[in-house]
């Protein structure tokens, strides 16, 4: 972790996050049990979880930031580090693969000038791997954002992308 | 009473994008609860579900109505602030290859919330959870636009249906980790902690979610309970074709004509879901294999079509129904390459616990790189079937490594020459 005189001034969690972590609380035995709810409360509001954030977040749960970062690690879907404003997932898992999913990354590679895990450059796009969405009936899938897309092609993808 | 032949699905119409609180009420909806908290005592609800011979739509197939009565029901008084049960609705579907689940509840919500309402009438339980997976956006919207339906309806919150039975149901999404979905796992990380499986016993029935005792339900499960109350446990029962009783939401993924899902009797021949509801082979391809319930099943052959459909006729072929949900194998696709993907995925998520699992995946997958690369030795087979032992059951501390092992050990065993292919130095067909 970085000093935190580096670093642009974190002005703490917004009242509505911090609204949004309390009332989660609320369903639960436990505060650590919000874990994942809060850092993807502050994820909603700001696209990632910075260290502050987590930190900040670990003090309302009476956790230290250290259990909270072993938590956030743990999953696929807490970024850490900064991401495009949609994230591309493209189901890599079986059928998909069977179907022709590496055809489609290729491709969203190529559109984007990205690696895969990489932000496109205008950072409207990251592009990232995900296992099987549960819509393999329709594979190649992807999930754009919050939104599954179903039976990919080339074309979708330049759809997608608006191009 | 229509379509009595798809009590699961009778509500996903064409027509129509989700059913409300209305449309389910319209088809027989919460009569079920009705009848459960007006005339039955939750033990008999408990003797329903068992004597209606329901088993676990998760995978292992445990019989539902068994597991409940394990739940110890002597502390009837809930007088500490926190429920002294708990209900967990397993809705992590992750199982590459799968995809009933998600339907399910984007399709009819109020179904599932009635199985809860009633799971938890049965062990008298005051709160539930649902585990959702962190990627299905749209069932977590319909879902919690349906509690808030059920709850103004006063089928949920307190005084259900105007008895004294309270229950909260509580939606929790998750973030995207297979491992998740093993029950006890999952129990750790719905108390956020980092979610490796527990020990078992204590089992979750008796000792779960902070210590309470508390029932894990897979989302079809839970979705046969509304109906089993409200038709009856003959009816249930007839629903099916040979020894397992209910209907079930099988599925076909990969090279058919027609992929999809269908509420079919359970004991169907699988030889109708893959050729009658599936279409059969795409032209140009044959039918080389298939996995009959999801990532973590064993390999079936052609030859195996007419087993049926059901936990015991699978389990008798050499494989499993886990999920239902078929991945086909076709004749241009190769095995070896389809094992790595799986064992790919497994070694992903592994939450690397105990050793046999942590290490033994990874190589694995090496061994599997290395041999479609050109870099095998015939004694690599013999390697990877000394893994297979090693990962096999009761080895490792969770079913994720075991259920790894499934795919490999059937492809070692029907697809030999696929290995032995890449070793003499021949290339194979690309798939398309
Ligand atoms: C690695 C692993 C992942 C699992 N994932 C799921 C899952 O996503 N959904 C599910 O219902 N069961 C899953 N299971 C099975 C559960 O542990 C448990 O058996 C099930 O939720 C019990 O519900 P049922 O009796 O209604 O099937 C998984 C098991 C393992 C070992
Ligand atoms: S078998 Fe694998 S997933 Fe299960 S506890 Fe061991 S390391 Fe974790
Ligand atoms: S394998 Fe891609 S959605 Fe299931």
């Amino acid at each position: 972790m970085k000093e935190p005189s580096e670093k642009p001034k974190f002005e703490g969690l917004s009242t509505e996050e911090i609204q949004e972590i309390n009332a989660e609380i609320a369903h639960y035995e436990d505060k650590s049990a919000v874990s994942i709810e809060a850092l993807k409360i502050v994820q909603k509001h700001r696209g990632w979880v910075s260290d502050d954030c987590l930190i900040a977040a670990a003090g309302i749960l009476d956790m230290s930031p250290a259990q909270l970062e072993a938590v956030a690690t743990f999953y696929n879907l807490i970024y850490r580090q900064p991401v495009g404003k949609t994230v591309i997932h493209y189901c890599n898992s079986v059928t998909c693969w069977m179907l022709g999913a590496e055809k489609v990354r290729e491709h969203l590679c190529r559109e984007l000038n990205v690696k895969l895990g990489e932000m496109s450059e205008d950072g409207a796009y990251t592009l990232l791997p995900i296992v099987c969405l549960g819509a393999c009936d329709h594979a190649p899938v992807l999930m754009v954002g919050d939104e599954l897309r179903l039976d990919v092609t080339e074309d979708t993808v330049s759809e997608i992308l608006g191009r | 009473m229509e379509k009595m032949d798809k009590p699961l699905t009778k509500n996903i119409r064409p027509d129509l994008a989700f059913a409300t609180v209305a449309d389910y009420e319209s088809t027989g909806g919460y009569q079920g609860l009705r009848k459960a908290i007006r005339e039955l005592q939750p033990k008999e609800v408990q003797q329903w579900v068992k004597d209606s011979g329901l088993r676990g739509r998760g995978g292992a197939g445990f019989s539902t109505g068994l597991k409940w009565s394990l739940v110890p029901m002597s502390d009837s008084a809930n007088d500490s602030p926190h429920p002294n049960r708990y209900v967990i609705v397993n809705a992590d579907e992750m199982e590459p290859g799968t995809f009933k689940d998600r339907l399910l509840m984007e399709k009819d919500p109020h179904q599932l919330i009635e199985g809860i309402i009633l799971t938890a009438y049965a062990i008298q339980a005051g709160a539930a959870y649902i585990f959702l997976r962190g990627e299905y956006h749209l069932a977590a919207q319909r879902l919690d636009n349906a509690l808030l339906e059920a709850q103004s309806k006063g089928y949920l919150g307190e005084h259900i249906l105007n008895s004294e039975f309270n229950l909260k149901i509580y939606l929790h999404t998750s973030a995207g980790r297979y491992i998740c979905g093993e029950e006890t796992a999952l129990i750790n990380a719905l108390e956020g902690k980092r979610a490796n499986p527990r020990a078992k016993p204590p089992h979750p029935v008796v000792s779960g979610l902070w210590g309470k005792p508390t029932v894990v339900n897979n989302v079809e499960t839970l979705c046969n309970v509304p109906h089993i109350l409200n038709y009856g446990v003959q009816w249930f029962k007839e629903l099916a074709l040979g020894a397992d009783t209910g209907t079930k939401l099988f599925g076909a993924s990969g090279r058919v004509k027609r992929p999809g899902l269908w509420e079919l009797p359970m004991g169907i021949p699988i030889r109708e879901i893959i050729e009658e509801h599936a279409g059969g082979m795409q032209d140009g391809y044959k039918l080389r294999g298939f996995l009959p319930g999801g990532a973590s099943t064993d390999f079936l052959l052609p030859e195996h079509l007419d087993v049926a459909a059901d936990f015991e006729a699978v389990a008798q072929a050499g494989s499993r129904l886990g999920t239902g949900t078929m991945v086909i194998l076709d004749d241009q696709t190769c095995p070896v390459q389809m094992v790595l993907n799986l064992e790919e995925f497994f070694a992903q998520e592994s939450c690397g616990w105990c050793t046999p699992c942590r290490d033994g995946l990874p190589w694995t997958v090496t061994l599997l790189r290395d041999i479609i690369n050109g870099r095998g030795r015939i004694e690599d087979l013999d390697i990877l079937a000394g893994l297979v032992r090693m990962m096999g059951p009761g080895n490792t501390f969770c079913a994720l490594a075991p259920g790894a092992m499934e795919p490999l050990q059937s492809a070692l065993k029907y697809f030999r020459e696929d290995f032995e292919r890449y070793m003499v130095g021949n290339k194979l067909l690309e798939a398309d």
